[in-house]
């Protein structure tokens, strides 16, 4: 957004020395009141992973720590056996990133550039879905994968009782397909001229389009994977198969506090990583919902 | 909170109809019918995946939702039909009443503090000429750390003895508080959580709305003598109206649902005073085992948040007429 385009306050304020004190001073106390609010939490939790026990305990608590002990993470990985805990998440979140994009991509493009009879009908419910909170369906969802119809398997335990209703997400595909309505009927026409059919026009014409919109798909679907609990607590009853944030909150009570809060700062680093690569993506992802109407 | 979805009325497929006389045509209309059943069969493979997905993982379960309700759910013989069994037995909980109070509660007081404060900071951001990326950055970081690990982060700051808030709290030489260990102030301390938590998504989205506003408006407004604070009420909040009402529905919608702050935080206590409906729900299905009731319990939840998406889609669909 350029810097010169006119807000609420009259630029002309800005420009003389009492309007330009105010704007610095608020300023500032916001800039106080924000690093205060959202990096002392964070400064807090990272700085208390490398405290003593002793210290921690202490009443009144310490700013700096008094002796700084960098090897708890170490310590806190190791004892807590993060290693498989950092995989296991990354399988859930990975699987479900994968298995999301074969499912939503086809059928986007299904949807908005095939047009099939009836693909309407199909959409309108998937859409509707979008009206039923997820959170509110958890019984009759845990009883589906419990006994799954048509192959009557119990998926319980198994990776892909999260894997396979993360791919039922009305969302993703509506913005896949909105996406898709955009490139122009003639490129695919064009294709199919040149003896492409339907899966080379959407690998070779459509995919490389969207980049942007696989990129946002991408992060929603391995976010939200990563920072999910109740869904994995639900259906990996089985500890050594448990996400982080599953494993972390079963173990909070019998862990040392320092352990603990270094265990939290570290499964909290590759989400915090992804955002700061991938900023303008995920920022575009809030928007895509076309919010603006 | 990632819905949102104003229903846009699907492209018409859209056949060329091309008219040329005679035997030829009729060739290439047969010849076009035989790719058109094709076009369709590779439709539907493209699509089978995501329909079966759906129907296994969605459809079928809100059905099944209704379903359950009226059942009694046995693993071991196969369920019954229950009536209203569920529903009397559900009525007759006197932790009911106490999780829709509760739950009530958390979403008023999440819709003062995470409506306002948002809207506020984004038209505070908005002003800004500097550090902007910066104030971005800090107030979304909340948003990408797991759930779980804000919840446990929160527990340990909240403790009253070297808890960092009370800290800080006294280093103001403000009153402490007993925070989650108080059945007076424990909602409120899940509500400042998740606010803390989720406030990013809505200043952002907040943010690009405000940045649509033309800067002509506030031009004509101050030639008509109106001052920032008018400026603000009959400029900036019509302006942003319907993205407002819109983040306001479906924050209603995810706050009614709210489980993993009590879950870990306070179990559900002090004098279950954090006790939600979900958290009532979990508690059926998954610790006493009574699908049935858990489901029964499901559908009210359904019921009233599908009140609120029904008045969210009214609101997308007039503000398209405007």
């Amino acid at each position: 957004m350029a810097a010169s385009t006119r807000t609420l306050v009259r630029p002309a304020v800005l420009r003389t020395r009492k309007g330009r004190l105010i704007y610095w001073s608020v300023l500032a106390l916001a800039l106080a009141l924000f690093t205060v609010a959202f990096l002392v939490p964070l400064y807090w939790a990272a700085t208390g992973a490398m405290k003593s026990p002793t210290e921690l305990a202490q009443n009144p608590p310490t700013y700096v720590p008094s002796e700084w002990h960098p090897e708890n993470y170490a310590r806190a990985w190791r004892e807590m056996d993060l290693t498989r805990y950092f995989l296991n998440t990354v399988l859930l979140a990975g699987g479900a990133w994968l298995i999301q994009l074969a499912v939503q991509v086809p059928a986007a493009y299904a949807l908005s550039k095939l047009r099939p009879r009836f693909g309407n009908v199909v959409l309108g419910l998937m859409l509707v879905t979008l009206m039923m909170p997820a959170t509110a369906l958890l019984v009759p969802v845990y009883l589906t994968v419990v006994d799954v119809p048509l192959i009557n398997r119990n998926l319980i335990n198994s990776p892909s009782a999260v894997w396979l209703p993360a791919a039922a997400n009305a969302f993703n595909i509506y913005i896949l397909k909105n996406f898709f309505d955009r490139v122009p009927d003639e490129l695919l026409d064009a294709a199919r001229i040149d003896g492409a059919g339907p899966f080379g026009t959407m690998w070779r014409i459509v995919l490389p389009l969207s980049r942007p919109i696989l990129a946002v798909v991408s992060i929603l679907s391995v976010v939200t994977a990563w920072k999910d609990f109740l869904w994995p607590l639900l259906v990996l009853p089985d500890p050594a198969r448990q996400p982080l944030s599953v494993f972390l909150q079963r173990v909070a009570q019998d862990t040392p506090l320092n352990s603990l809060v270094a265990g939290l700062v570290m499964a909290s680093l590759p989400l915090i990583a992804l955002f700061l690569v991938f900023q303008r993506q995920i920022v575009a992802g809030l928007g895509a919902g076309s919010l603006k109407g | 909170m990632t819905t949102a979805l104003p229903l846009k009325k699907p492209d018409r497929p859209e056949e060329p109809v091309p008219a040329p006389p005679a035997a030829a045509a009729r060739e290439r209309r047969a010849a076009r019918r035989r790719r058109s059943v094709r076009e369709h069969l590779t439709a539907y493979g493209f699509l089978c995946a995501a329909v079966l997905l759906f129907a296994l993982f969605s459809w079928w379960p809100i059905i099944r939702n209704v379903l359950l309700s009226f059942q009694h759910v046995n693993f071991a013989t196969g369920s019954t039909w229950a009536g209203l069994a569920n529903f009397e037995k559900l009525f007759g909980d006197p932790l009911l009443a106490t999780a829709w109070r509760n739950t009530a509660l958390f979403t008023a007081y999440a819709l003062v503090l995470g409506f306002f404060v948002p809207f506020l900071t984004a038209v505070l951001l908005n002003e800004f000429r500097h550090a902007r990326a910066y104030f971005r950055i800090l107030v979304y970081l909340p948003v990408m750390l797991p759930p779980v690990v804000v919840a446990l982060m929160w527990k340990w700051f909240y403790d009253p003895g070297p808890g960092l808030l009370n800290e800080v709290l006294r280093g103001l030489h403000l009153p402490t508080s007993q925070w989650l260990d108080s059945s007076a102030t424990s909602l409120v301390s899940l509500v400042i959580v998740s606010t803390w938590a989720n406030m990013g998504t809505a200043t952002l989205i907040y943010l690009a709305a405000l940045q649509t506003i033309p800067g002509e408006l506030y031009e004509a407004a101050e030639l008509d003598g109106a001052n920032l604070w008018q400026r603000l009420r009959h400029v900036t909040v019509p302006q942003t109206r319907f993205v407002l009402l819109v983040l306001m529905l479906l924050q209603i919608v995810a706050t009614m649902q709210v489980f993993t702050e009590p879950y870990v935080m306070t179990g559900g206590g002090p004098e279950d005073s954090t006790v939600t409906v979900m958290f009532l729900v979990y508690r059926y299905a998954f610790v006493y085992n009574d699908f049935g009731t858990a489901s029964a319990l499901s559908l009210l939840l359904l019921l009233v948040l599908a009140a609120f998406s029904a008045l969210y889609l009214r609101a997308t669909r007039s503000a398209k007429e405007d």
